[in-house]
């Protein structure tokens, strides 16, 4: 088998005395789209944030193509990585937010620009025409000039995801991207992700929408309480559940919607 | 009317010169003033979010005492009252202390709504496209600090200003004590105190213009 | 005499002075919000109208009188905004004697402060007017209602949860102010002090009693001010 692009090996986390991951191991190939489903606190969030370290995990590693990822090894020691070098790491993973996180007092092209401007010494004019182009991917760079307040939630979203592809990542992170949305600017979201899918790029998301984890994702992973609990194709998985609390879950989903 | 001007007229020679060098210690006292009153905001509104509870009180204190004493006795304590325990300052520094010890309290105040209302989450947005900590607050957390901040900061600049003319009844030499000694012995009040009052008028008037400026520009770019 | 005594005669004597502050504040107060409130509704509603050619004389005159209104109180409160209270007492109290109005001290400092704070509300109350949708007054007059009946029943019943905290705060800051008219001889706290220090010089002493003496008078309008401030934050959500 072939080296994976993400490997997590035994994932811990603790919040105080709350233990919300109990050692997770997943691997994600190239190209792989995984979907991490659970009812809400099981942990799916928290383990997206580890994966790029925004959480730093108490226990557990985590390689990105085969490089060991927010931490140094030296002898059999693991150490936590100097901030920079963190920095430039996470540089290669795009993170898109419940929240959008869009910087206020930047315009449209500036939020997708910044970045590459200030982390990786990109010239302004080359760093704006990238810019310009992650927008079109979007459909979202007739509002280059505007600032964030001015856009939808759902336009917001996707010049979110714009921002997160200028980094030309190896890996995508969608933190419950259409959950902060009204239902009818949740469609549009999904379509660029999709599109995104569609290209063959590797990601992770972290999601409440069933169908389109279905439909998009190769692997649907159910976490519960900390642990995963079942995963598999996503089709097997979400048409012939095997765990009755995967079942039980699945069942209020679809009452939901 | 022509006959109340021509006064300034007769007198304009003599009234200029200490008037203008009045003016340069009222802009000096401002100044400096204000320096120490950032200077002392910024610790106080740092000190407020740490995690000492001790000094989280400290400074909670000092805010709650120049929320509620006034500068101007704040002043008359340090220059009057502080030489009783054998501090002395001269009249200009001890106005610089008052005025920066007053108006600290609200500037730590205007810091910490500032920092506040920054949401969490565009710092770690910062750090997942792989700026260090340095880097998402100086290109990201800073500026919008900076935006929300700096209105008030400029209307502060300006009550400074207006404020320094207290520090003509603990006898620093600047503009409004410039116009109370020169009123005692000319007789001519109303000429002298509407001419000072021009004067601040003219330096408060362009720097309120400017804050409105900002604060307009500011909420172009955001809107809380 | 002990320390004690003489605080406790001290404290007497800047008590009655509080007396004379609370009185300053509270009928400053009075004429701030009573000229905040009415030039900042002409402020608010003055400027609404916009000329047309169709307008009869009487129209016409009105409009005019409207714009004049606005760039007149334009004017006064850029002017009292931007003058230090000392220049302004001054000039009603020393000034005016000069050319022949004698004020009471207790008169000049009220009149000034007052017309400081008319300005600093004037720009409180148009603030809180604006926020307030302007269909909700077309629609009190559509159901019959004075301009002066809506602005009752209608707006400012709403704009209290925006001009509460500034009111407030202007409140302390008014309290804190009354200090300065102890210059032009008026009676209240400073003034007392000052002549207890003339005649004693237990300066250390009576200043920090004045300190401790206004944070008393202040903290409970501070803590008024939080919690108005609370709840329009709360309301905002």
């Amino acid at each position: 088998m072939a080296e994976p692009l993400l490997k997590v090996e035994n994932l811990h986390k603790s919040f105080g005395s709350l233990e919300v991951l109990k050692g997770i191991d997943l691997e994600l190939a190239k190209g792989e789209k995984i979907a991490l489903i659970g009812p809400s606190g099981c942990g799916k969030s928290t383990c997206l944030r580890c994966v790029n370290f925004l959480e730093i995990p108490n226990q557990g590693h985590i390689y990105l193509d085969g490089e060991l990822f927010g931490q140094k090894k030296v002898g059999d020691q693991y150490s936590q990585m100097s901030e920079k070098e963190l920095a430039r790491q996470r540089a290669t993973i795009g993170m898109v937010f419940q929240g959008f996180y869009l910087w206020p007092h930047l315009n449209v092209r500036d939020n997708v620009a910044i970045a590459q401007i200030k982390v990786n010494g990109m010239a302004k004019s080359e760093a704006n025409d990238l810019a310009m182009d992650m927008l079109k991917k979007v459909h979202m760079d007739h509002k280059s000039e505007e600032f964030p307040e001015r856009l939808s939630g759902g336009q917001q979203q996707r010049v979110a995801i714009a921002r997160a592809l200028a980094q030309r990542p190896k890996l995508l992170l969608f933190d419950e991207p259409t959950s902060a949305l009204d239902p009818e600017l949740v469609g549009e979201v999904l379509n660029t992700i999709h599109e995104l899918a569609d290209e063959g790029r590797a990601m992770m998301l972290v999601t409440h929408e069933i169908a389109f984890a279905r439909e998009v994702a190769d692997r649907v992973v159910f976490m519960d309480g900390g642990g995963i609990a079942e995963q598999g194709p996503a089709k097997d998985i979400i048409d012939n559940p095997q765990n009755p609390r995967l079942q039980s879950f699945l069942g209020q989903m679809l009452e939901r919607n | 009317m022509i006959e109340f001007l021509s006064v300034y007229g007769e007198n304009w020679s003599t009234w200029q010169p200490p008037m203008v060098s009045a003016i340069w210690v009222t802009l000096a006292l401002t100044f400096c003033a204000y320096i120490l009153a950032l200077a002392i905001g910024l610790l106080v509104a740092l000190g407020r979010m740490s995690n000492s509870a001790m000094l989280r009180a400290i400074c909670k204190g000092y805010v709650e005492f120049t929320r509620g004493v006034p500068t101007l006795v704040i002043l008359f304590l340090i220059y009057f009252g502080l030489p009783g325990f054998g501090i002395v300052f001269d009249a200009f520094w001890a106005g610089v202390i008052g005025l920066g010890i007053g108006m600290g309290g609200y500037i730590a105040e205007v810091f910490r709504s500032g920092l506040q209302a920054i949401h969490f989450g565009q710092r770690e947005a910062a750090l997942a496209v792989g700026m260090t900590p340095f880097q998402s607050f100086r290109y990201i957390m800073l500026p919008l600090a900076i935006r929300i901040v700096l209105p008030p900061m400029l209307n502060m600049l300006i009550l400074i200003l207006k404020d320094s003319s207290l520090c003509a009844l603990i006898t620093a030499p600047e503009l409004m004590l410039f116009a109370k000694d020169l009123a005692s012995t000319t007789f001519l009040p109303m000429h002298l105190y509407l001419l000072v009052g021009v004067v601040y008028l003219a330096l408060s008037l362009p720097m309120s213009l400017v804050a409105r400026r900002v604060e307009a520009r500011m909420q172009a770019g955001m809107s809380r | 005499m002990t320390l004690t005594e003489k605080i406790e005669l001290y404290s007497i004597t800047l008590v009655k002075g509080a007396g004379w502050t609370v009185s300053i504040t509270l009928l400053t107060f009075c004429i701030a919000v009573v000229l905040g409130l009415l030039f900042g509704a002409v402020k608010a509603y003055g400027g609404k109208q916009t000329y047309s050619s169709t307008f009869t004389l009487k129209e016409t005159l009105s409009y005019v009188l409207a714009r004049i209104a606005i760039i007149a109180i334009n004017i006064y409160v850029e002017v009292f905004r931007g003058l230090p209270a000392l220049a302004v007492l001054f000039i009603l109290y020393f000034g005016l004697a000069n050319v022949g109005i004698r004020l009471e001290p207790f008169t000049a400092a009220v009149m000034g402060l007052g017309l400081i704070g008319g300005a600093m509300l004037t720009e409180v109350f148009r603030a809180g007017f604006g926020a307030i949708h302007g269909g909700q007054r077309e629609a009190a007059l559509a159901v019959g209602m004075t301009p002066l009946g809506a602005l009752q029943h209608i707006i400012l019943p709403q704009t209290w949860r925006v001009t509460l905290p500034p009111i407030a705060n202007y409140a302390i800051g008014l309290l804190k102010d009354t200090a300065i008219v102890s210059a032009i001889a008026a009676p209240e706290i400073m003034f007392f002090a000052r002549n207890l220090v003339t005649r004693t010089f237990d300066t250390e002493i009576i200043y920090i009693l004045v300190a401790i003496l206004y944070f008393c008078l202040s903290f409970p309008l501070a803590r008024l001010a939080d919690r108005f401030e609370a709840k329009a934050l709360e309301g905002a959500r």
